[in-house]
């Protein structure tokens, strides 16, 4: 089969087709509604599109999936993002009085943009990305999954590649969605340790004694030092790179370094040489000295942008958005396969609407697709359609997840129920 | 609280029961008769400590010795009840410790009325008056703590010594002061995350499965989170009963003057508007911008581009020194399209920002340049911005090289280092000011980008740089507040003369308020 190569030009023939055909607008809708446990959680929900010609339009909400699923199809946007539930419909701003309209709820969300790490990777800078670096998202997903399931105790977490450089979180648990402007941004607090602009070069500072979080991000760091720092990124091979690691070690350390380091060219060694300096100086001084574990944790440790997941009323990109620069979906990632996630491999517009071009055999669908005969037939013409395209398996995973949450919904709705039965 | 000419000696059995200990929870309003007079000393005397506790929390680190010893002489001064006296006789000062028990109080509340009434005021408040109830409550010996707690039926959960023992170790090595032994000793309590954000921000719990768990050491925690989330209630709910207050010809203006106090000089006022032409931009940022800016103006010329905290810092500067909003657009406009970004593209993403920043757009708020207290103390910067203040957020090496690039002399250099190594960011400011104008002593105490580049420009000659006409309105009494000075007094003074006669019974304004 011929690689498709995306074009943006094409986009405007394309996205009418990706909204008709296989956008997964009842697993969407499913998401947003939560179980419908809320009166108007889907309605006071704020969608934004983003149009040709970088039109932008806030402010829209939608009171049935079939009204979401018939502005999607007509405004076909280039970009969808999502913002926070509303105390009143969104469309509808601004009829209500001013001040009155106030963001309430919204998931906790991460932001996690490859440009952030600019000056700890060599391979690329900017907006592009390779398969190098791409360990820096996977290193970032691994720390913030583990702590905000282990230390906050948030279950429904969906990881979503941005369709470009980066990756997000949304955590969708009940809790999540209702925290305070100033717990959410205490737990992104909790959660940064690279800290500092432009204008700082040690941008990670460790003090006694090491906090248990820390430590377990430590670990998963060193899963991956070896081969992502020293062999792929070789920090310290050329002496460029070897200078600015050993701008974060003290200046008697420094020193020694560069000499030792003149008779000792392999990396895995050099760093070996760097440990001992800082077990030896643990050993001796009374305050901790970190400088192994601080220059591991500033090259390898997820930066966040804190202001993204502070507001309740800020604006992200949707899972099963396109992106409108490289034109691949924002899909959801499975942490089974983590490791394995390429986001190259992430289809893009052009290849799923091609693929849907393609004759299908009738043994490929699968006989419980068809079983359902409620489903109407343009309904379940749409469920085969997505099926026969690779964004089949990420729709499936998405499934998953929200199957996750249906379990936690259960207990309330029958907690529910049988406070009714009492009356 | 009713209003008379007389006051009331008489203390109540239930007045006496409400002042039983020196620290307050504020969680009944005051309901004696109080005198106009009092009823504005009160609020000033309070408006001023809150003032000094504002700046003493940026000048020096919370809780430290110096912190603790000037606002302990602002609470003697002021005649608040600093330590708990066991001897309820006149001290020396002729205050009895009921006395200042009840200005405590009252005061409280007048506060409550005068800070309720938007968003920014009450969030300077609680902000101002939970850092005063934290030293105060730290200030109390552990038996006092105890009994506070009883009084006002603060009580938590603790953990099992079995649990205690499974999570030792983390428990270690999660808090600074709790060593093995210490955790044995005290009773560790366990309450949800979101009650504890102050320790969770700083990572100084350990925090398992959306518990923190707190040792009895940093119970003030949870207690001044307890205080702030009942503040803010109690002064939404007041906010409510608001109008009854603003109906009231007399005392409207009392409180209007009391809220408009803690704002500072209000840069937001254009005098200059159009008095600066942008080719003037490149010098003045040598000359008479602070650091800050003079960092975020070469950053923008060297990249083309400032990312969002940096746009709005440098750019409400700017407002604040003259630019008008054409010109502001035409500033930004032909930096940006030098890099990146294109004529289009800016004014779609960037266009609408900028005349937000002038009301323009949006809620229409016309925002107000930024204090150095926001700059220092929110939004730090991270990878790839450039705002923030540089005696704050920059490695000592760097600013060190920068102010040799700037030419400072080394001896001013290692001032300016030893004031940014104890934490006097600003003061470290003037100092850089003092040395880079010749002059020894700067006639001001520097709070505001703004007020560096207008001071700076007096220096310089009177602002002839810049055919400023006049200075921008000094509107408030900000310094001398902060001095203690008796000036602070005077806007509630005018006010008050209308008030000569008021016998209102404010007690109805707070009932929406009880707790
Ligand atoms: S002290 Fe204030 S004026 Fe000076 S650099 Fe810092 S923020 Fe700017
Ligand atoms: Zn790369």
């Amino acid at each position: 089969m011929l690689a498709l190569e995306y074009e943006s030009a094409c986009l405007p023939d394309l996205l009418p087709l990706y909204y008709r055909r296989l956008f997964p607008f009842s697993q969407y809708y499913r998401w947003l509604n939560y179980g419908g446990l809320q009166k108007n959680y889907f309605k006071n929900r704020e969608f934004s599109f983003t149009l040709k010609d970088d039109i932008y339009v806030r402010y829209q909400s939608f009171t049935t999936q079939n009204e979401l699923e018939k502005e999607m199809q007509k405004m076909n946007p280039y970009k969808i993002d999502i913002g926070a539930i509303y105390s009143h419909r969104p469309n509808q701003h601004n009829t209500v009085k001013s001040g009155t309209f106030q963001a309430l709820e919204k998931e906790l969300v991460f932001d996690i943009d490859m440009t952030d790490y600019d000056d700890v990777r060599s391979c690329c800078s900017a907006a592009d990305i390779c398969t190098k670096c791409w360990t820096l998202m996977t290193i970032a997903i691994r720390i913030l999954d583990r702590a905000l399931r282990d230390d906050f105790g948030f279950q429904h977490l969906l990881w979503v590649y941005s369709g470009r450089r980066g990756v997000h979180c949304w955590v969708c648990d009940e809790a999540a969605r209702k925290l305070s402007v100033a717990a959410r941004s205490a737990v992104a607090e909790y959660l940064s340790l690279v800290k500092g602009g432009e204008e700082t070069v040690k941008k990670v500072v460790l003090t006694d004694p090491i906090h248990p979080f820390i430590k377990e991000s430590l670990v998963v760091v060193d899963q991956y030092f070896s081969q992502y720092a020293l062999k792929d990124q070789d920090i310290l091979g050329p002496k460029e790179s070897v200078d600015k690691v050993l701008a974060l070690v003290p200046e008697d350390v420094r020193k020694t370094l560069q000499q030792d380091f003149q008779n000792e060219k392999k990396p895995e060694a050099r760093w070996k040489l760097l440990v001992d300096q800082a077990s030896r100086k643990q050993g001796t001084a009374k305050k901790g000295q970190y400088f192994e574990k601080e220059i591991m944790l500033q090259y390898c440790y997820p930066r966040l942008d804190v202001n993204v997941s502070k507001g309740v009323n800020h604006l992200l990109k949707s899972p099963f958005s396109v992106h409108p620069k490289t034109g691949r979906i924002s899909v959801p990632i499975d942490l089974k396969e983590l490791d394995r996630f390429d986001p190259f491999a992430v289809p893009t517009i052009s290849i799923i609407c091609e693929e849907l071009d393609r004759p299908v055999a009738e043994e490929d669908i699968k006989p419980e697709d068809v079983k359902d005969n409620e489903q109407d037939a343009a309904e379940r013409r749409k469920i085969r359609d997505y099926k026969r395209t690779s964004l089949a398996k990420y729709v499936r995973y998405f499934d998953q997840f929200l199957d996750g949450m249906a379990q936690s919904w259960k207990g309330e709705l029958l907690k529910k129920s049988d406070l009714q039965k009492e009356f | 609280m009713e209003f008379s000419s007389r006051r009331k000696k008489s203390v109540t059995k239930f007045q006496t029961e409400l002042y039983g200990h020196a620290l307050q929870f504020y969680g009944q309003p005051p309901v004696e008769n109080i005198s106009l007079s009092e009823f504005e000393t009160f609020a000033v005397d309070r408006l001023k400590l809150l003032k000094t506790v504002e700046n003493l929390g940026v000048s020096y680190v919370k809780q430290s010795e110096q912190y603790s010893t000037k606002l302990e002489k602002e609470f003697k001064n002021l005649s608040f009840p600093y330590r708990p006296d066991t001897d309820d006789r006149k001290a020396q000062n002729g205050e009895s410790e009921y006395e200042k028990r009840r200005k405590d109080h009252i005061s409280h509340f007048i506060l409550r009325l005068a800070y309720c009434q938007t968003e920014d005021l009450r969030r300077w408040f609680i902000q101002q008056e939970v850092d005063l109830f934290r030293y105060r409550f730290n200030d109390l010996d552990p038996k006092c703590k105890l009994e506070f707690l009883h009084r006002n039926n603060l009580q938590y959960d603790t953990i099992s010594v079995k649990e205690k023992k499974t999570l030792l170790d983390k428990l270690v090595s999660s808090s600074y002061a709790v060593s093995g032994i210490t955790v044995e000793n005290q009773d560790f309590y366990k309450v949800p995350f979101q009650d504890a954000l102050d320790l969770v921000r700083t990572r100084k719990v350990y925090l398992k499965g959306g518990y923190v768990y707190i040792p009895h050491q940093d119970i003030i925690t949870i207690v001044l989170n307890d205080f702030r989330t009942r503040l803010s209630k109690a002064l939404a709910l007041t906010a409510r009963s608001l109008p009854a207050v603003h109906s009231d010809e007399r005392l409207q203006p009392l409180l209007n003057h009391l809220s408009h106090a803690y704002v500072g000089q209000d840069y937001s006022i254009q005098k200059n508007i159009g008095k600066i032409s942008l080719e003037q931009i490149d010098s003045l940022s040598g000359k008479s911008f602070p650091l800050c800016m003079r960092q975020l103006h070469q950053a923008l010329r060297e990249s083309h581009h400032l990312r969002h905290g940096g746009r709005m810092q440098y750019g409400l500067f700017l407002k604040g020194i003259g630019l008008s909003l054409e010109q502001a657009l035409q500033f930004w406009r032909s930096e940006f399209i030098r890099g990146k970004v294109d004529a289009d593209k800016f004014d779609k993403a960037y266009a609408y920002s900028i005349r937000h920043m002038f009301g323009k757009e949006g809620k229409r708020t016309d925002y107000t340049p930024y204090s150095c207290m926001k700059v220092i103390l929110s939004n730090p910067p991270s990878q790839g911005d450039h705002h923030g203040c540089p005696f704050r957020h920059s490695d000592p090496e760097l600013l060190k090289q920068k102010l040799q690039v700037y030419k400072v002399s080394p001896s001013g250099i290692s001032q300016i280092l030893e004031l940014v190594k104890g934490m006097h960011y600003q003061l470290a400011c003037q100092k850089y000011f003092e040395l880079t104008h010749n002059i020894e002593d700067a006639n001001f105490s520097l709070n505001h980008p703004n007020q560096y580049f207008i001071e700076s420009q007096k220096v310089l000659g009177g602002g002839k740089d810049i055919k400023r006409e006049a200075d921008t309105p000094q509107r408030s009494q900000e310094n001398t507040a902060a001095k203690g000075s008796t000036a602070a007094r005077d806007p509630a003074a005018n006010a008050s003369q209308n008030l000569a006669e008021i016998t209102e019974e404010l007690d109805s304004f707070f009932q929406d308020a009880r707790l």
